[in-house]
């Protein structure tokens, strides 16, 4: 496993190959598709993404003790985004897209020209994602988007994930769909 | 205890701990896979995971999905919509359940997972008046429930014909098709025949069934573990990133059909199968 920590620098970042197990130290910031739209409209984020990670996910926070705490955080269906990525990885300097099931070849094409990774996290495992947040910074957006779609600061520790497009232009998941069709085709020929 | 309390019961072991079958599967699953690679970690945070969940009393997965009860008709009257839907608005306060439960036309959320028709209750006819009573739970998630499929026979696109090699040329297409999708590996169900409704039911039902258990049909037990193995040697893996284990099991059974009709329907199941009996 590779150990990932904040801030993550593109020369990691573009060694990391398609396949990679990893593992994610440091802040992590959620946006899905409002928070998606709301920039490609050009609207105004106070957050620094700059060498950071975006995480796709709509995660359950609630309030005890005057403090945030997470109660699941599983990775959302990330194609829903594939509209907005390209400019958000090319104007925010973002290294690090995590998700669930992968983006398109546009997508692809900026991780390889501006040096970003997408990794896929578990999908499904609530528990361990939840526990792996150590602590909520803060929140953005809560009030405008609603607490599943809000910008949250997760300091995240042993956040575990897999390289699934690297910046190297490869896409395990197109590479493992080409080959599982080629093998069930060779089974009846 | 109430039966309430009971179903309740019920929901929260469902909903926070696997079946010991389906977890032992994971686990036999991850000692096969390479060391190092993405496969074995997944499966080795999958079951971390369930060990949390155990532990905490938390759902080991966030979508906590379709309640469907499956309750042996002697107990219509104790287990009845009444006591499941109020079983069901206690999980759901207690945190077993995520609200999970949308109005299709409005799009506004049964915030207590309660609704015309939620949870599903099945009544089914016991095999014999001697067996104690049961009810079953299972807990299916949106992910992999977007993957089951029907095939209608022949199918020219894939060259499947009437017969059983069509039949498994379906099945196998289906987890081609689905690769990490429905939150792989996975479990299938599926139905051989049967009319479009009964095909979904009885597909969906085969999950109840243990991983350990064969058809008694000995032409249908030896497809299973041919499609088993097929299945795993294409090489999808956990989460479709690669690996030996595509599925943990393959369920199947058939029902007659019409002349005119073929389907075969397969009901996808996530890692997270989560499915539980207690007897009332
Ligand atoms: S497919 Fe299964 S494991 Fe994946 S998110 Fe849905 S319920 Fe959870």
């Amino acid at each position: 496993m590779i150990e990932l920590k904040y801030p993550f620098d593109e020369k990691s970042i573009r060694s990391l190959k398609a396949g990679d197990a990893v593992s994610i130290t440091g802040v992590i910031h959620t946006g899905r598709d409002k928070f998606h739209k709301y920039f490609a409209d050009g609207g105004r984020i106070n957050v620094d993404f700059k060498d950071g990670a975006l995480f796709h996910c709509g995660p359950v926070v609630v309030k005890r003790g005057g403090e945030w705490k997470v109660v699941a955080a599983g990775p959302t269906t990330s194609v829903r985004e594939n509209p907005y990525e390209p400019e958000f990885i090319a104007k925010s300097g973002v290294r690090i897209i995590i998700g669930k099931g992968g983006m398109d070849a546009a997508t692809l094409e900026a991780m390889r020209k501006y040096g970003a990774v997408y990794v896929q996290a578990v999908g499904g495992a609530a528990a361990v994602s939840a526990a792996s947040v150590k602590r909520v910074q803060g929140v953005d957006f809560l009030d405008e988007f609603g607490a599943a779609e809000a910008c949250w600061h997760f300091e995240v520790e042993g956040f575990r994930g897999v390289v699934a497009m690297d910046s190297g232009g490869t896409s395990l998941f197109d590479r493992v769909a080409s080959s599982s069709h080629k093998k069930f085709l060779e089974f009846y020929n | 205890m109430s039966t309430v309390d009971k179903i309740l019961a019920l929901i929260r072991d469902t909903s926070s701990s696997l079946p010991d079958d389906v977890e032992k599967a994971i686990l036999k699953a991850m000692r096969r896979e390479e060391k190092g690679s993405s496969a074995k970690m997944i499966l080795k945070t999958i079951l971390d995971n369930c060990a949390l969940a155990r532990e905490n009393v938390t759902p080991l997965c966030q979508d906590t999905g379709t309640l469907t009860f499956f309750v042996d008709s002697r107990l219509r009257k104790k287990v009845n919509r009444k006591v499941v839907s109020e079983a069901a608005r206690k999980a759901t306060e207690k945190g077993y359940l995520r609200k999970n439960c949308i109005d299709s036309v409005d799009g506004r959320s049964y915030d207590d997972n309660v609704a015309e028709g939620a949870p599903v209750i099945h009544y089914f006819e016991p095999e014999s008046p001697d067996s104690r009573p049961t009810v079953t739970l299972i807990m299916k998630g949106g992910g992999s429930e977007n993957m089951s499929r029907q095939y209608s026979l022949p199918d020219s696109s894939l060259g499947a014909g009437r017969d059983l090699k069509g039949v498994e040329k379906c099945i196998l297409d289906a987890v081609v098709k689905t690769q990490g999708y429905g939150c792989a590996p996975g479990i299938l169900g599926v139905c051989i025949g049967g009319d479009r409704a009964t095909g979904y039911e009885i597909a969906k039902e085969q999950l109840l069934r243990g991983l350990a258990d064969s058809s008694k049909d000995p032409r249908l037990a030896k497809m299973e573990k041919s499609i088993l193995k097929k299945a795993n040697s294409l090489g999808i893996g956990p989460m479709g990133l690669g690996g030996k284990t595509t599925l943990l099991g393959v369920k199947i059974a058939s029902r007659p059909r019409v002349p005119a009709s073929f389907f075969v329907t397969i009901a996808y199941m996530c890692w997270a199968g989560r499915r539980r009996t207690v007897e009332i």
